[in-house]
Parts: structure tokens; C-alpha cells; sequence
């Protein structure tokens, strides 16, 4: 039943990725039909689960050995617990949505088969992931994403920077992969395997530092694949790919992968104090590196994917504060998966009627002409400010109490920082809010791309439309996810706030303990308000009060440095990739010149030698008379002297 | 006396190669078919060796052994442990993919202005003279002559024999370098001859000087069993035998020198660098079938042979030499996928790949661990499927354009889907993806090597991410991207017969990722029998997990730390 | 006369074949001078042959001289040979299997 929860979505990747152009006309159905059937199977699971308390309710299948050598089991075997199911129904009901989302979307491309026959390789993945019950399965389970994401962000292969994006992303989560295996090691030459039950439930004897060397090398691939910083640089390029592929894999569920190996992982890191500083420091960083990214783009999905990096960077922030975290950070997982979808299904609905422009300069007004982008937009913004009532809220404010929780100087810090993380998501968004539904139409003076800002222009080419947009309102079909998710962004985060009925349920999985924060509930909850409002004023202040400047001004020098991403890609340009072209590029002189010039060297040697030789041979029969006559006489010449002596 | 099974495998494509051979000259697509049916008829004998083999059994299996030089002890002996039968089955599999690969490349050139396609010999003579001379039929039967000596080379218990095996085959190869090239050379046809003969050259002059240093270390070592044993013997179960028992004694500084010429010769052919220059020119020069049975067949002779006879011959020697040789795959590694990175022509970047594979290999023979040795023994059979798969597309690819350059490419994927796409899965599995083939085998060499040498471990493990950069670096600059040049837009997707060549590659090796197992437990104690030869035990972790055997047991876990106390 | 004097003879002879061989540059008068140093050898032969009172090296200057024969047969051949293709019988002119 486990195993067929893997197999549905991989049966549509092979059927539709081998099944060649006759399945052009129906596959996306297909698809559609077999992410909803692994949905279903998932909700019949999750209910069966339901029905055993609460201690029992993790389930086990084991399919067959993997790779059995001498030392070393691995076994293809799955374990079903609350926390996987979490994240199974979150994958599917997600994926579901979004498939049928992408039927409308993707209505008129060529590549439609191959679109979904990636999508269910993606969901395969994805399960896999987080049914694995041990750590290589799940390392098998992460590439498998890694690779499903590098073919949806390179899916318009022939745009050259959808390649490129998808080259960076997969190069830059290998690095975290390395780090995986690395920890995989670590796990096997300490415990002698690495099946989360045995390592996890023996973490207690490994010594403290092995347990920080794992946790580390688990942070390390935890930032690559959700994209922390120093490994963030991937995912605001990986907006390249199609939308309903942002809102899937680099919203809602591939990005959060590293928060559920973290949470997962958590008896590692309980040990590991040092470990867990680290996660939270990276998170906290992340949270304000992504908040200020967002703040400055104009590109409306890299502005919400800098957004998405900041709100993992609270998940990762959550789950590096260990058992008073880890439900914190997943239940924000789960609500922002909600918001977060439907906001970037919002943003290619948006995108869908106006010629694929994604600069939001180019936007405004456009709450007219798209009433249900508008709603459903709306009520994800106002769920990702944290708008008291709605999911964002509830998720966001337990996250925060718990920073402060975490005691002492650093708990003041990390509640800070989250205190300034919401204020500035509530700026950005709002940000984006304003400039793509309020103010006055752009787009009808600037139908013709600026020609000073070429990074922006290419989206239009892609379908070959430069006309003037004429906004409208997708179909039906694309609309129905977006209001499927703005329900669940409205309502999920009190429903799982209501009774502790989300911490309660990941307790026998992830552990759970009270925080005793320094400041009362109540004053945290007003102090996130009080940013909320005071975020959403700047944003009005400065983008609601006075119409939107069509082309960019240039801005002080952190919106200049926050635009170009914070110089993330300027530094691993000059380090890395220069770098790195110098070095391969000397090596490959090396290689011709020193280590074959070595090689050629002794064969010159020998050629010039027996050169010199040759010249002896000079065809003159006499000359080799003489040599033989000599020959002769020095023969004989020694013979007779040995006979003397 | 039972059935020499394995002589008949090994003596089929020789036959065939004679067969093939004697083909007439008019009948050229006959000779291919021959050959084809021969392959595929020693491909059905080693999977009888496969399955006939017991892994529970003894450790040389379905021996023949008959006296041939009595005088010197050299017996014709015969005999497979796992590892043994593992490689023939790859051998077998892999020729009827090469022969089917290249089915074209050796077909007298129709145009006669540019004769000397086919063969340096031909040169000259401007209408070709079909009936004199027949390269197709010659193309197709050095190929089988190259797998009948593999296959010995990969049976051989004896010293001896193998040694003539081992250095046999470099005079057909020799012939399958310089004779066939492509069909269109980017230097033209005058220098892409010459760079050919070069390269065929550099390849024998190369291997032939390992051999050399090997034959002296033959000769020694008969030498010192003749010593020892009072009677000299090349026979490697006999030899093993007396090392163990202790009557086969010899000095340290013997027993070093001896190691060294056996190594020196297979590290030259696996290729190990810095002795890995002939490789490049080799693949880059070679038709991409030949690239394929230089690298997927022929140089795993080398690394097998480390594992056969270095380890265990010279277990002292081995240990003596393993930081050596550690630190000198190490940079293999790194130093080949760096290369890698920097080609500009395709076959070169793969044969770069395939140095920066036998680094891993031979990193996982000398962890001298369980894991690093079974690890390497499937890093074998399974690079040798990953780079038939990717080499064999990028051959299709190659003829289609008639350039090796990368930058000639670009926009593949937009005419040509379904090469694109079985290119990205060659591709995908040179970087060891989770989920096909070479990622079993390379996670269990990094484990292995971990497991002793950490930081030998953590280093290769860079490896793989480079390895990343220059699949997906290729794949970028040939496949994606706009269609700027009109020979790429006229591009044709993979024929039926292409199709039919690189798909059975492309399941097995998924098949193989999912489920390796009946191969690793073929080859496990093969592995077993060797680390006991170096007298080597496998590092013990350092809190074991008592009972991880009992799968009920383990998960009725309760979530640690509860009730904290490890924060503050 | 003692049969030393015949070695001594023997040695001259031996002697002005090597010099012409070495010397002259027509292939005749080199061939004939080789045919000098054979015969010279077989003098020896002879004459120890003599000396030791022993059979044996009187049988040996009968198969140098089948010997020489057959190679005068077909040394001739060639020098004839060679004078035709390239008028000379110098055989300094006779370097075509130089490298």
C-alpha cells in the first residue's frame, strides 16, 4: 500500500516520459488522474492511521534488499509515521491541485506530455523522500527531486537562461547532496547503518561531536536542497521554469525538504547543541537575507521566491530550536505550502493573461480584470503576513515564541530577527499586493519592453507575443486550485491550532516540549501585529500613496545590492566560476604540456636517439665492411688478450 | 571430464572472428550479421557462466586447467570467482551494443574523393577496390578477436596466460584505433589520418612498455616460486595456496618490485594517473563503438587484474603501497572530472570521465574494505554500461553532425527528443543519479573508503559533484538552447536500430539501480576471498546497532530526547 | 718447406682481399676480392689441415668452395642486375635500402 503510494506517480512518469507522441492528446489527464489517485490513497491512509492511537500509528512495509554487501544492508523500505503523512498529503493534495492547474496553463504547449510525465517523476520523488526509512533511500528520494526540479526549470530548454537556471540548481543541491552522503558516511562508520530507526534511536551514545559532524553535513544538505543561505543562490534563477512548477517543487514541497530531514534527524541534533546554533543561525539569516530580496525585485515570481526563502529560513530557524521547534516548523511547512502555492498559482494565473510578462513595473490595476486572482491572491497575502485569523498567523506567531523560548541572549536575538522578518514580509508583499492588483494600468504604456532592462524582457518572447495584454481572467480550471489553496490559507492554521490538534498529532514522531518564553504570549502575539502594520505601512507609504514608477529607479545601494540578489551571485562568480575556469583551464595546459609532454618527451628522446643512430646506416656497402672488419679484429683482439691473461 | 564452458565462451568470438573474416568481400552486411550472431551467442554463453556459477561454491569455479609449456610450469588454466564471472557477462553483453553501434562505420566510403577512410592502406588507390580489400569484414572481426581475448584475459588462473592474453589484445585494438575513424575528422582528412595513427601509436607503444615491466615481474615471480616451491608455477590458486600456507615466501624488497611491475602495467591500462594520456587520444581518435570497448571492456582487464593478482599475490607489497596508490586515485578523480570540465571535444570529455571513474575504481580496490571492493567490482560492470550508453549516443550524435566539437552543437533536444534524452540518461548515470546503476556502486566505494580513510573519503567525495558540472555542462552546450545552425535543424532523432542499441542500456541500467542485488551477491565473496588474502577486516563501527537484523523490533522507537537535558 | 709458410701466404692473400673490399668501388673487383679472402680461408684450412695431419679441414675448403660457387652465381646475378637498372657497377651507387 506504502510502496504503491511511490509506484502510481512513477508508473505516469514512465508511461508518459516512453509513451512518444500518441499520448499527446490525453497524457496530461493521465497524469492528473494518477496524482490524484496516489491522493487518494494517501487520504485512505492517513484515515486508517486515524483510527489507531496515537503510539501505534507508524506503519512499515519492506519491499526488497537494495544493496546487500558484506557490512552494509540497504533495504528498499518504507515507514509511514505521522510525520511522513504530513508531508504525504501536502504532496499530493498539493501536486493534485496543481496538476490539474497546469492542464489549463500549459493548455497550449508543445512539451505538455513531457510536462506532467516530469510532474509524476516529481511526486515519485518526492514520496519517496519522505517515506523512506532509511537515509540512503531518502538520499535516492532527494536527487530524485533535485533531477525532476533541473528538467522543470530547464523545461523551455530553448530558452538558454531556463538551462543555465537548471544547471545552477542541480550543481548547487549536489553540493548539499555531497554533504548527505557525507553524513550517510558518518552515520555508517558510527553506528554500522544508517535505517533512522537503529541510528536515530542510539543517537544518545555517539559522542557529541560525531553527532555535531552529522548534523552539520544534514544542515549542509538541508541548505542545498530548501535553499539557505550559503546555498541559496539557486532558487530565485529556478523561477525560469513554468509557474505551476515554482508554486509545486519551489514553494510548497521540494524546498522544504531540508526542514523535514532536519525535523526528522532531530535526535541527532538534540544531541548536538553546536549543530543546532548553526541551523538556527543559517535560518535566521536566511529569513532576513530572502525577506530583503524580496523587497527589492520587481520580478513578481522572484520576489515570492525570495519570500519562500525567507519563510523556510523560519522552518529551518523552528527546527533548529529542537523539541519546542520541531512541530512549530512543520506545521508553518504545512500552511505556507497552502499560501504560498496559492499565491505563485496566483502569480501564473496573473502572468497567464498578461503575455507572460512577470515584471511587476508592467502590472496595476489589475484587480478589475481578474476578480478571482484578486480573492484568492489576496487571501494568500494576507496569510503570509500573518494576519491574525488566517493559517500564516497562527504558524508565524508560534515560530516566534518559540525564538524567544530559546532562552537567554540568543532567544531575545532570534525573537528579534523573526519579529523583523514578519515586518518586512509584510512590506514586500504588500509591496507586490499594490503593484500588481492597485494603482494605475501600466501596462498599457509599456506594451514594448524597455530596452534598458533586458533581464526582464525575455518571458514575452517565449510565446512570441508582443502585443499590447489584454488582461483576463484564466479558466475555470485554473482557477479552482487557487481557491481550493486560498481556503486552505484561510482556514488550515487555525484548524491546527484549535485543541494543539497538529502538535499533538507529530508528538510521538518529532517530540514535543513546552517553550518558557521570557514574554508572555499575548505580548508576542501583539508584537507581531504591531509589525504586521507597521510593514504594511511602509509598503503603502511608498508604493500605495504615490503611483509606481514604470522603469526602476536606481535605488540606494542595498535595493541595488538586494536586486542583484545581494551579490550572492557576483561573489560565486569571482570565486567559483572564474575561478574554477581558471583551474580547469590550467589544468588542461598542464595535462598537454607537463603530464603527455612527460609521455611525448621519452618517445622524442628515443626518436631523436635513434635518430643519431641512424646516420651510421648510410647505405655505402663499404663503410659497413669496415665496421665489420673492426668488428672482427676487436673480437679476435680480445679473444687472444683473455687467452694471455 | 565436465564441459569447458569456459573455453567455448572464450573460443566462440574467435571463431567468429575468423568466420567473419573469411567473409567475401560483396557480402558485407552478411559479415556484420555473423558477427552480430556470434556476439550474441557468447552473450547467452556467459550467462550460463553467470548462472552456473555458485556463489556459495568454491572460489574458482568451472576450472580447466592442462599442461601446455611443462618446462616452465605454464599451464592453460581456467577458472572464474564472482568478480571473474561478473566482468565476462559485461564483456559479452557489451560487444553485440558495440557491433550494433557500428554498424555503418566500417562501410567502404561511397564517395571516391576521399579514399582513405576506411584504412590507411587504402590511401592512394582512388577507386576503391572492394574485391581486394574488406574492411568492413576486418572492422567487425578484430572486434570479436578483442573479446575472445578479454574473455580469457578475465578467466585466466594462470600468470602466464593471462600475461599473453592481456598483452594480445593491444594488436587488434591497435588496428581498431589507427584504421577506423570517423567519418569526418574536424582537422580534415589528411591530419585526422595522421592524428589517428598517432593516437593508435601512443596506445600500444604505451601498453607495450606496461607489459613489458609486467613480464619481467612474470618472469620474477617465477623465479622466486621456483625458489620457494622447488618447482616454479604460474598457477594462481597454487600460488595463492603456498602464500597462504607460508611456503611460498619472498623478501620484502622482492616481493615491492614484483608488485610494482604488475601494478605499473595495470595502472597504465585502467588508466591511473599520471600514465592516463593515452586515453584521451585513444577515445577522442576512435570511432565511439571502439571508445566504447577501449574503456568499458578493455581497460577493466586492468583494474580487474589489481584485484586478482596485485592484492593477492602481494598482499604485503599492496598494503605497503596503498597511501600511494590512494593519494595517486584520489587525484584521478578529482584531476579527470576537472578535465573533464575543460574539453572542448565530446569524446574527449567522456574518456576524461572514464579516468575520473577508474579513479573510484581502483579507490575502492585499495580501501581494502568489503564495501570498497564489491563497490568497485560494480563500479566496473556498471561504468562500463553508463559510458556504452552515453559514448554510443554521443557516436550517433558525432555522425549525424560530422564534428566532435561541443560548440558545433546546441538545440539538440528541440529536433532530436528522444537522442536528447537518452544522452541525458547516459549522462545522469555518469554522475551517479540515485536510482540508476553506477550510484549503487560508487556510494559503496565512497562508503568504503570512508569507512578506513576518512578524509581520502570526504575529498573523493568531491568527485561527485564535479562530475555533475561536466555532464550537465555538456548536455547544456549540445542539447538545450535555440537551433542556430541549419545541419542541426536537418538533425534526424535516433533510427530503429540506434534506438535499439541504446535502449536495452538505458533498462538495464535502471534495472540495475533498483536491484543489484543478484549481482552483488555474485560478487561479494569473490570480495571476501580477496580482503582475506590482504588479511584485511573490515573498520568496526563505533556504536554498533546490536539489533538492526530484527526489522519488527527497530521501529517501535521512541523519539530521543525526550526529556532533553542535552540543551541548556 | 714447412706448411707454416703457406698460412703466412695465406695471411697476405687474406689481407689484400680485405683492402680491396674496402678500397675498390667496383662491385666486381669487391666481389672478386671477396672470392680472394674466401680462397685465402680455404688455404688455411689446407694447410692446418696438413699440419695437424687431419682430414677434416680439407673437407671444409670443399664446401667453402661449393659454397663460394653458389655465391658467385647469384652475386653475379645481382651485380648484372644492378648494372642494368642504373648503369654503374659502383657499389656506392647501391644504396637504396638506406633508411
Amino acid at each position: 500500500m506504502i510502496g504503491l503510494l511511490v509506484g502510481v506517480p512513477l508508473l505516469g512518469a514512465a508511461v508518459l516520459l516512453c509513451g512518444g507522441r500518441r499520448l499527446d492528446r490525453s497524457g496530461h489527464w493521465l497524469g492528473t488522474l494518477l496524482a490524484a489517485a496516489s491522493f487518494a490513497i494517501g487520504a485512505v491512509l492517513f484515515f486508517s492511521m486515524l483510527g489507531e492511537d496515537a503510539e501505534h500509528r507508524a506503519m512499515h512495509s519492506k519491499l526488497f534488499s537494495w544493496v546487500p554487501v558484506e557490512g552494509f544492508q540497504a533495504d528498499v523500505a518504507f515507514q509511514l509515521d505521522q510525520l511522513s503523512m504530513t508531508f504525504v498529503l501536502l504532496i499530493t493534495g498539493v501536486g493534485t491541485l496543481i496538476h490539474l492547474y497546469s492542464v489549463g496553463y500549459m493548455e497550449h504547449d508543445p512539451g505538455r506530455r513531457r510536462f506532467f510525465g516530469y510532474l509524476n517523476l516529481f511526486l515519485a520523488a518526492m514520496l519517496l523522500l519522505v517515506l523512506a526509512d532509511n537515509y540512503l533511500l531518502l538520499y535516492v528520494g532527494w536527487e530524485g527531486v533535485g533531477l525532476a526540479s533541473y528538467l522543470l526549470i530547464g523545461f523551455w530548454q530553448h530558452k538558454p537562461t531556463a538551462a543555465t537556471a537548471a544547471k545552477k540548481a542541480f550543481l548547487v543541491n549536489r553540493v548539499g547532496d555531497a554533504g548527505l552522503a557525507i553524513a550517510i558516511f558518518l552515520m555508517f562508520t558510527t553506528f554500522g547503518t544508517f535505517a533512522f530507526a537503529p541510528v536515530l534511536s542510539s543517537a544518545g551514545e555517539a559522542s557529541e561531536g560525531k553527532l555535531t559532524a552529522i548534523g552539520l553535513m544534514l544542515l549542509l544538505a538541508a541548505c542545498g536542497k530548501s535553499a539557505q543561505v550559503p546555498l541559496q543562490s539557486w532558487l530565485g534563477d529556478a523561477m525560469e521554469g513554468p509557474t505551476p512548477v515554482s508554486a509545486l517543487i519551489h514553494a510548497a514541497t521540494m524546498v522544504t525538504a531540508g526542514v523535514y530531514l532536519i525535523t526528522r534527524s532531530g535526535a541527532v541534533f538534540n544531541g548536538a547543541p553546536d549543530a543546532q546554533l548553526v541551523v538556527v543561525v543559517v535560518g535566521a539569516v536566511t529569513l532576513l537575507f530572502g525577506a530583503l530580496v524580496g523587497c527589492a525585485k520587481d520580478d513578481i515570481k522572484k520576489a515570492l521566491a525570495g519570500s519562500t526563502m525567507s519563510q523556510i529560513g523560519y522552518m529551518i530557524l523552528a527546527a533548529g530550536l529542537g523539541p519546542i521547534g520541531y512541530a512549530f516548523a512543520i506545521m508553518h511547512l504545512v500552511t505556507h505550502g497552502f499560501f504560498k502555492a496559492g499565491l505563485f498559482l496566483g502569480a501564473g494565473s496573473v502572468m497567464h493573461g498578461m503575455n507572460d510578462e512577470v515584471d511587476m513595473r508592467r502590472y496595476g490595476g489589475l484587480r478589475k480584470y481578474m476578480p478571482v486572482t484578486f480573492v484568492t491572491f489576496g487571501l494568500g497575502y494576507l496569510a503570509i503576513i500573518g494576519f491574525p485569523g488566517l493559517s500564516g498567523f497562527f504558524s508565524k506567531d508560534q515560530i516566534i515564541e518559540a525564538a524567544f523560548a530559546k532562552g537567554g541572549t540568543e532567544g531575545w536575538i532570534l525573537g528579534a530577527v523573526t519579529l523583523l522578518g514578519a515586518a518586512i514580509t509584510a512590506y514586500y508583499m504588500t509591496r507586490v499586493m499594490l503593484m500588481t492588483f492597485f494603482g494605475e494600468e501600466r501596462w498599457r504604456k509599456a506594451a514594448t519592453p524597455s530596452p534598458d532592462r533586458p533581464d526582464v524582457e525575455p518571458a514575452a518572447e517565449t510565446r512570441g507575443e508582443h502585443a499590447e495584454p489584454h488582461p483576463h481572467e484564466s479558466p475555470k480550471i485554473m482557477t479552482i486550485p487557487m481557491i481550493v489553496l486560498a481556503f486552505g490559507s484561510v482556514f488550515a492554521g487555525g484548524l491546527f491550532k484549535a485543541g494543539e490538534s497538529f502538535v499533538n498529532w507529530l508528538e510521538p514522531v518529532t517530540a514535543f516540549e513546552h517553550g518558557h518564553s521570557p514574554v508572555s504570549a499575548a505580548t508576542v502575539t501583539t508584537a507581531t501585529v504591531v509589525a504586521l502594520v507597521i510593514g504594511v505601512g511602509a509598503a503603502w507609504f511608498q508604493y500605495g500613496r504615490k503611483p509606481v514608477p514604470a522603469v526602476a529607479p536606481r535605488g540606494n545601494l542595498l535595493t541595488r545590492a538586494a536586486r542583484r540578489d545581494l551579490l550572492q551571485d557576483d561573489f560565486n562568480h569571482v570565486v567559483l566560476v572564474s575561478g574554477g575556469t581558471h583551474l580547469t583551464r590550467s589544468l588542461v595546459y598542464v595535462d598537454h604540456k607537463v603530464v603527455d609532454g612527460a609521455v611525448n618527451g621519452t618517445a622524442a628522446t628515443f626518436g631523436g636517439l635513434s635518430g643519431r643512430l641512424r646516420r651510421l646506416q648510410n647505405g655505402f656497402a663499404r663503410s659497413y665492411a669496415v665496421s665489420m672488419f673492426g668488428g672482427a679484429a676487436v673480437l679476435i683482439a680480445a679473444t687472444l688478450l683473455m687467452r694471455a691473461v | 571430464m565436465s564441459f569447458p564452458l569456459l573455453t567455448v565462451t572464450a573460443a566462440l568470438p574467435a571463431v567468429g572472428a575468423v568466420a567473419t573474416a573469411a567473409v567475401p568481400a560483396a557480402k558485407r552486411t552478411a559479415a556484420k550479421w555473423l558477427a552480430l550472431v556470434f556476439s550474441l551467442a557468447t552473450l547467452v554463453l556467459a550467462a550460463v557462466v553467470l548462472v552456473r556459477f555458485d556463489p556459495d561454491g568454491a572460489r574458482y569455479q568451472l576450472t580447466e586447467s592442462h599442461a601446455w609449456i611443462s618446462d616452465f610450469g605454464v599451464r592453460y588454466e581456467l577458472g572464474v570467482d564472482g568478480i571473474g564471472a561478473a566482468l565476462m557477462a559485461l564483456t559479452a553483453l557489451l560487444i553485440p551494443f558495440v557491433i550494433g553501434a557500428g554498424w555503418h562505420d566500417a562501410d567502404p566510403d561511397p564517395s571516391p574523393s576521399s579514399s582513405s577512410r576506411g584504412d590507411p592502406n587504402v590511401r592512394g588507390s582512388a577507386a576503391v577496390d572492394t574485391s581486394r580489400w574488406r574492411p568492413t569484414q576486418g572492422f567487425f572481426a578484430l572486434i570479436l578477436a578483442v573479446e575472445a581475448m578479454v574473455l580469457v584475459s578475465f578467466a585466466a588462473t594462470d600468470v602466464f596466460l593471462f600475461y599473453i592474453f592481456f598483452e594480445a589484445m593491444l594488436i587488434p585494438m591497435y588496428f581498431l584505433i589507427g584504421g577506423f575513424g570517423d567519418r569526418a575528422h574536424a582537422a580534415g582528412e589528411e591530419e585526422g589520418a595522421k592524428q589517428r595513427s598517432y593516437a593508435a601509436v601512443k596506445f600500444l607503444l604505451y601498453n607495450l612498455a606496461g607489459g613489458l615491466i609486467m613480464l619481467a615481474a612474470v618472469i620474477g615471480l617465477f623465479v622466486v616460486s621456483s625458489d620457494s616451491l622447488g618447482e616454479g608455477t604460474f598457477s594462481l590458486p597454487e600460488l595463492l595456496r603456498a602464500r597462504a600456507d607460508g611456503e611460498l615466501t619472498m623478501s620484502t624488497s622482492t616481493e615491492r618490485l614484483l608488485f610494482l611491475g604488475f601494478f605499473v602495467a595495470f595502472a597504465i591500462k585502467a588508466p591511473l594517473w599520471p600514465l592516463h594520456t593515452w586515453l584521451p587520444n585513444a577515445m577522442g581518435e576512435a570511432t565511439a563503438p571502439i571508445a566504447v570497448l577501449i574503456t568499458a571492456v578493455v581497460d577493466k582487464v586492468g583494474t580487474f587484474a589489481m584485484l586478482r593478482f596485485c592484492l593477492g599475490l602481494f598482499p604485503n607489497a599492496s598494503e605497503w603501497a596503498t597511501p600511494v596508490v590512494l593519494g595517486l586515485a584520489l587525484v584521478s578523480v578529482l584531476y579527470g572530472a576537472l578535465l573533464a570540465v575543460g574539453q572542448r571535444d565530446i569524446k574527449r570529455l567522456v574518456a576524461y570521465a572514464s579516468i575520473s571513474h577508474f579513479g573510484f575504481i581502483i579507490l575502492g580496490i585499495f580501501a581494502m574494505t568489503s564495501q570498497g571492493q564489491g563497490g568497485a567490482t560494480l563500479y566496473m560492470v556498471f561504468h562500463g554500461i553508463s559510458t556504452a550508453a552515453l559514448m554510443l549516443v554521443a557516436g550517433f550524435l558525432i555522425s549525424r553532425r560530422g564534428s566532435r566539437l561541443i560548440a558545433d552543437y546546441g538545440g539538440v533536444q528541440k529536433v532530436a527528443p528522444v537522442l536528447a534524452g537518452t544522452f541525458l540518461v547516459g549522462g545522469l548515470a555518469t554522475l551517479s543519479l540515485p536510482g540508476l546503476a553506477p550510484f549503487v556502486s560508487e556510494f559503496l566505494v565512497l562508503v568504503g573508503t570512508y569507512s578506513r580513510y576518512p578524509v581520502v573519503g570526504i575529498i573523493a567525495t568531491a568527485g561527485i559533484i564535479l562530475a555533475a558540472l561536466y555532464v550537465l555542462v555538456l548536455y547544456q552546450r549540445t542539447m538545450t538552447g535555440p537551433v542556430r545552425k541549419p545541419e542541426i535543424e536537418r538533425m534526424p532523432d535516433l533510427k530503429v536500430r540506434e534506438l535499439a542499441v541504446v535502449a536495452p542500456l538505458v533498462a538495464l541500467l535502471v534495472l540495475l539501480g533498483v536491484f543489484p542485488k543478484p549481482l552483488s551477491e555474485i560478487v561479494n565473496p569473490a570480495v571476501e576471498h580477496t580482503l582475506s588474502d590482504v588479511q584485511k577486516k573490515d573498520p568496526k563501527p563505533q556504536h554498533p546497532v546490536a539489533d538492526h537484523a530484527d526489522p519488527s523490533a527497530w521501529f517501535d522507537y521512541k523519539p530521543a530526547g525526550h526529556g532533553g537535558g542535552d540543551h541548556e | 718447406m714447412s706448411p707454416i709458410n703457406y698460412v703466412y701466404l695465406a695471411a697476405l692473400l687474406f689481407t689484400i682481399g680485405a683492402a680491396g673490399v674496402l678500397i675498390r668501388r667496383n662491385a666486381i673487383v669487391v666481389f672478386m676480392c671477396i672470392e680472394l679472402m674466401l680462397n685465402a680461408a680455404n688455404l688455411t684450412l689446407v694447410a692446418f689441415s696438413r699440419m695437424h695431419g687431419n682430414l677434416d679441414g680439407q673437407i671444409m675448403a670443399f664446401f667453402v668452395m661449393v659454397v663460394a660457387a653458389a655465391e658467385v652465381v647469384v652475386g653475379l646475378a645481382i651485380i648484372v642486375m644492378l648494372y642494368r637498372a642504373r648503369h654503374s657497377a659502383s657499389v656506392d651507387d647501391a644504396s637504396l635500402m638506406k633508411l
